[in-house]
């Protein structure tokens, strides 16, 4: 006999472990596999782009730390970096130096929370991530040593950085700089061949290179897809020109491309903070920030202005009427733009599938809804 | 680096295929008439030398008389990139094309336009508020809208 079935509607999140903040989700399933796919957004909707009219180009800076908020130094230096390029104001080498270190600290620790939250998505609950969060607590020590925060740090002015690097601070990060690749080597013995892994994740959410381009997802989830391209070398800012790394790419565009490329993108991290290390030791220290006025007035006209954010394509679109506050201040989150293609990528996979290609995609909702 | 393109020779080009859809030119981008936005954006990604296959943003500016919606497009294949504009001045409602079919990733950046502007873009399969709520009044990046 024939069993009838018909398609059922469920509603995941928004409050679900599952979901990695507040997002939600209507499925719709035919049995236990999905066939249609419906994201919700704007449970976290704070008016960041409104709120960037009613305030000076600097009040900005501690707001853009809210929008993702496991990587606000690569927020500010997004933001900061598109109005200095509006303004045209240059900065001391000094000052991008101290980016960079801050900027691939920023992008380890990123990557070691995508990737806990991602192994407790596959099951590994809690085990692994409590690995990454003791080498991710090491990098917040550091942040705290430069800005006095844990997690928004509002370290980046426009000009350059806050304040200097103090001087217990460089010897720490060489202490971890030394240590990270044995870390790294210790998860990824653990982890890139283990057999469950393997089986969750090999082939899950295939997401192919030319719909990824079309969908303009960026970041590792570009990359996973086989696509070489990254903005620190396609579209470079800063010092990046001057230092040596690689571009790791994926196969195939699943799951565990997107988990490997991260590893691997630790890697090179742990390679630019050994070169930018070695070139911030060789300068004088107390040159940090330009002398910028503390209004800044950039001539009218627009910049769009673009970096490569531990979850990809992180632009500012800014519009100056010439006055004190942006007229227009558009944030182009990669967090929003990757779940495009969410919908392609789980299509004919099972409810626990979409667990992990959603955990692989790697979201923060601050940066999602803004 | 990426390479701006000249946007007077590509509304050049554009103009020999599908004459009158730029209305003005300058150095960084092209202003398309909102009636030839779809029409320009599937020349503009399939042309070769031009293969504009990345969207990175979709977003728009209230300059109080008009709305302006803006394309930044880029190729993977050339590392170029070029700003499309188009004005929707009032006083009706700002409508234009839907480039959904074109670029996927203009989905959720068109709802979010509409839900942020009240841009209507036409053609787009699901064209609903992204982060506002259903029934909510009004589109808050407006610069009439004050809270």
């Amino acid at each position: 006999m024939a069993i009838r079935t018909q398609p059922v509607t469920i509603n995941i999140g928004p409050q679900h472990p599952s979901t990695h903040g507040v997002f939600r989700m209507r499925v719709t399933f035919d049995g236990e596999v999905i066939v249609g796919l419906e994201p919700i957004f704007g449970y976290l909707h704070r008016g960041k782009e409104k709120l960037a009219e009613a305030r000076t180009y600097t009040q900005f800076i501690p707001i853009t730390d809210r929008q993702d908020y496991l990587a606000s130094m690569t927020n500010n230096w997004a933001y900061c970096l598109a109005v200095e390029r509006l303004a045209g104001i240059e900065l001391p080498e000094r000052a991008e130096y101290i980016r960079v270190l801050v900027g691939e600290m920023m992008r380890i620790s990123n990557h070691l929370m995508a990737l806990g939250f991602f192994l407790n998505d596959c099951g590994a609950w809690q085990t692994p991530l409590l690995y990454m969060y003791r080498e991710r607590e090491k990098l917040l020590d550091l942040f705290d040593m430069l800005s006095g925060q844990r997690l928004n740090y509002n370290y980046m002015r426009l000009g350059g950085v806050s304040q200097d690097l103090p001087p217990e601070f460089l010897p720490a990060l060489k202490k971890f700089v030394a240590e990270m690749p044995g870390y790294i080597d210790e998860y990824e013995q653990l982890l890139a061949t283990n057999e469950i892994l393997l089986a969750r994740s090999k082939g899950v959410g295939i997401l192919p290179a030319e719909l990824a381009i079309s969908a303009s997802a960026s970041g590792p989830v570009l990359r996973a897809s086989g696509v070489k391209w990254d903005i620190r070398r396609g579209d470079p800012y800063s010092v990046y020109p001057r230092l040596q790394f690689e571009i790791p790419t994926g196969q195939q565009g699943d799951a565990y491309d997107r988990f490997w490329v991260r590893m691997q993108e630790m890697r090179q991290s742990v390679r630019i903070l050994e070169q930018a290390l070695a070139a911030v030791e060789q300068m004088p220290p107390g040159v940090y920030r330009a002398k910028v006025p503390a209004l800044v007035r950039p001539p009218r006209g627009e910049v769009y202005s673009r970096i490569e954010s531990p979850k990809g394509e992180l632009a500012y679109y800014i519009v100056s009427d010439g006055g004190i506050a942006p007229w227009r201040c558009r944030i182009r989150g990669p967090s929003q733009i990757n779940l495009t293609a969410l919908k392609e990528m789980v299509v004919g996979w099972k409810l626990a599938d979409l667990v992990i290609v959603f955990g692989s995609i790697d979201v923060v909702m601050g940066e999602v809804d803004r | 680096m990426t390479q701006p393109l000249s946007g007077r020779e590509v509304a050049a080009r554009i103009g020999r295929e599908i004459p009158g859809a730029v209305l003005l030119a300058d150095g960084l981008g092209i202003w398309v008439r909102p009636g030839s936005v779809a029409q320009v954006a599937r020349f503009l990604k399939e042309a070769p030398g031009l293969e504009m296959d990345y969207l990175n943003n979709l977003t728009a500016a209230d300059y109080l008389d008009y709305i302006e919606v803006v394309y930044h497009l880029s190729s993977m294949k050339h590392n170029h990139s070029l700003a499309m504009k188009v004005q929707c001045w009032g006083p009706q409602e700002p409508e234009v094309p839907s480039v959904y079919s074109v670029w996927l990733g203009a989905d959720l950046q068109e709802r979010e336009c509409y839900d942020m502007f009240g841009v209507r873009f036409v053609g787009h399969p699901n064209l609903k508020r992204l982060l506002f709520w259903e029934g909510f009044e009004g589109h808050v990046l407006r610069k009439e809208f004050t809270g």
